[in-house]
């Protein structure tokens, strides 16, 4: 699904290298998840492979299905499958979350040559998808994530992933600043999700979310590079641990 | 004394190729006006109240000529149940006009209305002399004394579609001036629109006097041609209880000055008027605006968006003025550019003037560019940049834009707006 080989990038404003040489094998059907301490790289990538600007990527690669997702434009890597779901969902004030879901959905269709989605269609299958994550009718008529709590933005992500449908789905800490019950409502939206084309990079700190979105494999991040990978109990580990016990190890 | 000189001269200029509408019942009220424009001379550059926007080809004695812009656009508000009026290069045109008949209002043609007695005798010119206190309007002055046609509208009800004014422009060197005077009765409500843009050079000046519990509503998009240049001005008197709403769509044209002078006279009146234009190149747009708060309890409110790109230039100066007795006087004004490059400006003079002691006013103006968060945000959804940047623009025009109380109305400028975008990205 999406294969990461010896990925290098650096920010472009200064000279700074963030990852150096990422390697990582995310197969359709699996959730993967990254672990690793502040300033390990883990969001740049999130960032990378969606494609914002102020990063350079000075070698490796990185491949949807085949195609070099690097070369594309943000919209381009969308439409492709690739999803992430923010750490920091944006606010938009003005435009409408049903307006901007709406665009968003049929610009994607459009892209891959699809036919677009009417507002009937549209309207009956939001409202199926939000009634799961617990999105009331004012959340979907409100400016996008303006106002919203920390937990209705998550949701709001997770609402998005889910209209979208992509097959890869990265999550950038998706667990911050959310309570238990939020949390739990957010995993079983992504568990909702889990599917056999689907692949998931799931990126967190602490290894709560992975009671609630079992892992396939988990990596440990480190000063740019994937250090360690392993099953669901490495995560234990760090819980138990910390990071430094894993960082003495591979050092 | 050079700068009287010129002035003097400037104005002599234009004057002495115009000639005064001789005989009828306003034939006292635009010899007035001449006085006063003669007296005033006409703008200059130096002038405080120009100071962002050069007044030489408004002002000079010959319209600059302006090219003729074809477009197959469907005409706006075409859709709508209305009466037309219609004008071409500022002539009123019977055959493509209905017939103005309509119940709950009279309409007459200022040219045709010369010979008698009319009801707009103690209107026309009457709120322009007014709103030339503090601060002079030559060009107003100047309307009153020469403008060659308009419409008298007097409602008496509450007619059952809106008037729609249509300015035609068919000729490279039309200079047009036009003078409206609309009266509501009290408890009286209409809904006027205007589009079009008129000429090379229009001039046009709306009288609006809104009685005791009347409500006045005008949406207006001016035309898209390129090179056409106008400068206009309502005055309006708001009696008690009364509502007056004006907003206006300009997309093109690389000299707009749009002048609004509103008093509100009568206790708990409410007066909003809003703006979104949106210049690509060589487009210079300013809006004037001039709210007296003259009773208790009024609210007012000012909402003007800018989207300006490629060397456009914005210009907003707003004033609420608050008299001593205003007291409970709700104003709010906001002025924003949207910069979709570094060569545009926008230029704001925000002014607050506050006698009265318990009021609420509040005013801001800012400048900013597209959020790059916001674009990215879109992007990554799959929303190509081009349609992500129109719709963050359109975003950021919408609380200028729903100051239009009519849904359809609302729907047609945002469509009008959409289209406009999509045809000048980058």
């Amino acid at each position: 699904m999406l294969s990461i080989k010896n990925l290098h990038v650096k920010l472009e404003e200064e000279d700074k290298q963030i990852l150096k040489g990422v390697d990582l094998e995310i197969e359709a059907g699996k959730v993967h998840a990254i672990m690793g301490p502040n300033g390990s790289g883990k969001s740049t990538l999130s960032y990378v492979l969606s494609g914002k600007e102020g990063y350079e990527v000075t070698d490796g690669s990185a491949l949807l299905e085949g195609a070099d997702v690097l070369e594309m434009e943000p919209e381009e890597r969308a439409a492709a499958g690739l999803f992430l779901a923010f750490q920091y969902p944006v606010e938009i004030p003005g435009v409408g979350n049903m307006t901007f879901l709406r665009t968003a959905v049929n610009a994607q269709r459009k892209a891959r040559g699809e036919e677009e989605m009417s507002a009937a269609e549209f309207l009956k299958a939001v409202r199926a998808r939000a009634k799961e994550l617990k999105i009331d009718a004012d959340m979907l008529k409100r400016p996008v994530n303006v106002g919203f709590s920390g937990g209705e933005k998550k949701r709001n992500e997770i609402l998005q992933m889910a209209m979208l449908e992509p097959r890869m789905c990265i999550l950038d800490e998706t667990d911050s600043g959310l309570d238990v019950d939020a949390m739990k409502l957010v995993a079983e939206g992504v568990n909702a999700l889990r599917s056999e084309g689907r692949g998931f990079l799931v990126i967190t700190h602490y290894q709560r979310l992975l009671d609630h979105i079992k892992p396939d494999v988990v990596h440990i991040m480190a000063d740019g590079k994937i250090v360690k990978s392993g099953g669901p109990e490495l995560a234990l580990e760090v819980e138990n641990n910390g990071y430094g016990d894993i960082l003495a190890e591979v050092a | 004394m050079a700068d009287a000189a010129e002035k003097i001269s400037t104005t002599d200029a234009r004057l002495g190729g115009l000639s005064l509408p001789a005989g009828g019942w306003s034939e006292t009220a635009r010899k007035d006006a001449l006085a006063r424009v003669q007296a005033m001379g006409l703008p200059e550059r130096r002038d405080e109240y120009w100071k962002y926007t050069r007044p030489d080809t408004l002002t000079q004695a010959d319209a600059v000529p302006a090219a003729l812009f074809d477009n197959d656009e469907a005409p706006i508000f075409g859709e709508m149940e209305r009466l037309n009026i219609v004008f071409v290069d500022g002539v009123f045109d019977a055959e493509a006009s209905d017939d103005l008949s309509l119940e709950g209002v009279t309409i007459d043609r200022l040219a045709e209305a010369a010979t008698d007695i009319h009801w707009a005798r103690d209107l026309y010119g009457a709120l322009e002399t007014k709103g030339q206190d503090p601060v002079a309007r030559p060009l107003a002055a100047l309307n009153t004394a020469f403008a060659t046609d308009g419409v008298l509208i007097h409602v008496t009800g509450n007619p059952s579609k809106p008037i729609n004014l249509t300015y035609h422009h068919r000729s490279e060197t039309s200079d047009a001036i036009l003078h409206h005077v609309i009266r509501l009765d009290p408890g009286a409500e209409v809904t006027v629109l205007e589009s079009g843009p008129a000429a090379a050079r229009f001039n046009k000046c709306m009288e609006v006097e809104v009685a005791d519990g009347a409500t006045f509503h005008h949406v207006r998009a001016q035309g898209r041609d390129h090179e056409r240049r106008a400068a206009t001005h309502i005055f309006a008197r708001l009696g008690t209880e009364s509502v007056f709403k004006s907003f206006t769509l300009t997309a093109n044209g690389v000299l707009t000055r749009n002048e609004c002078v509103i008093e509100l006279t009568g206790d708990d009146a409410v007066a909003h008027v809003a703006g979104a234009c949106v210049g690509d190149g060589d487009f210079h747009h300013d809006d004037t605006v001039f709210i007296t708060h003259d009773a208790v309890g009024c609210e007012s409110r000012q909402v003007f968006k800018k989207v300006l790109r490629n060397g456009a230039t914005g210009v907003f100066q707003g004033k609420i003025l608050v008299k001593k007795d205003a007291q409970k006087t709700d104003g709010y004004q906001i002025s924003q550019s949207l910069l979709l490059d570094d060569d545009s400006q926008f230029l704001a003079k925000p002014e607050l003037e506050i006698y009265a002691d318990d009021v609420a006013c509040s005013h801001g103006s800012t400048s900013g560019a597209i959020d790059e968060d916001a674009l990215f945000y879109l992007r990554s959804r799959g929303v190509p940049e081009g349609p992500a940047t129109d719709l963050l623009t359109l975003a950021f025009l919408a609380e200028a834009v729903e100051e239009i109380e009519n849904e359809d109305l609302r729907d047609e400028i945002n469509d009008r707006l959409a289209a406009w975008l999509e045809r000048h990205r980058s």
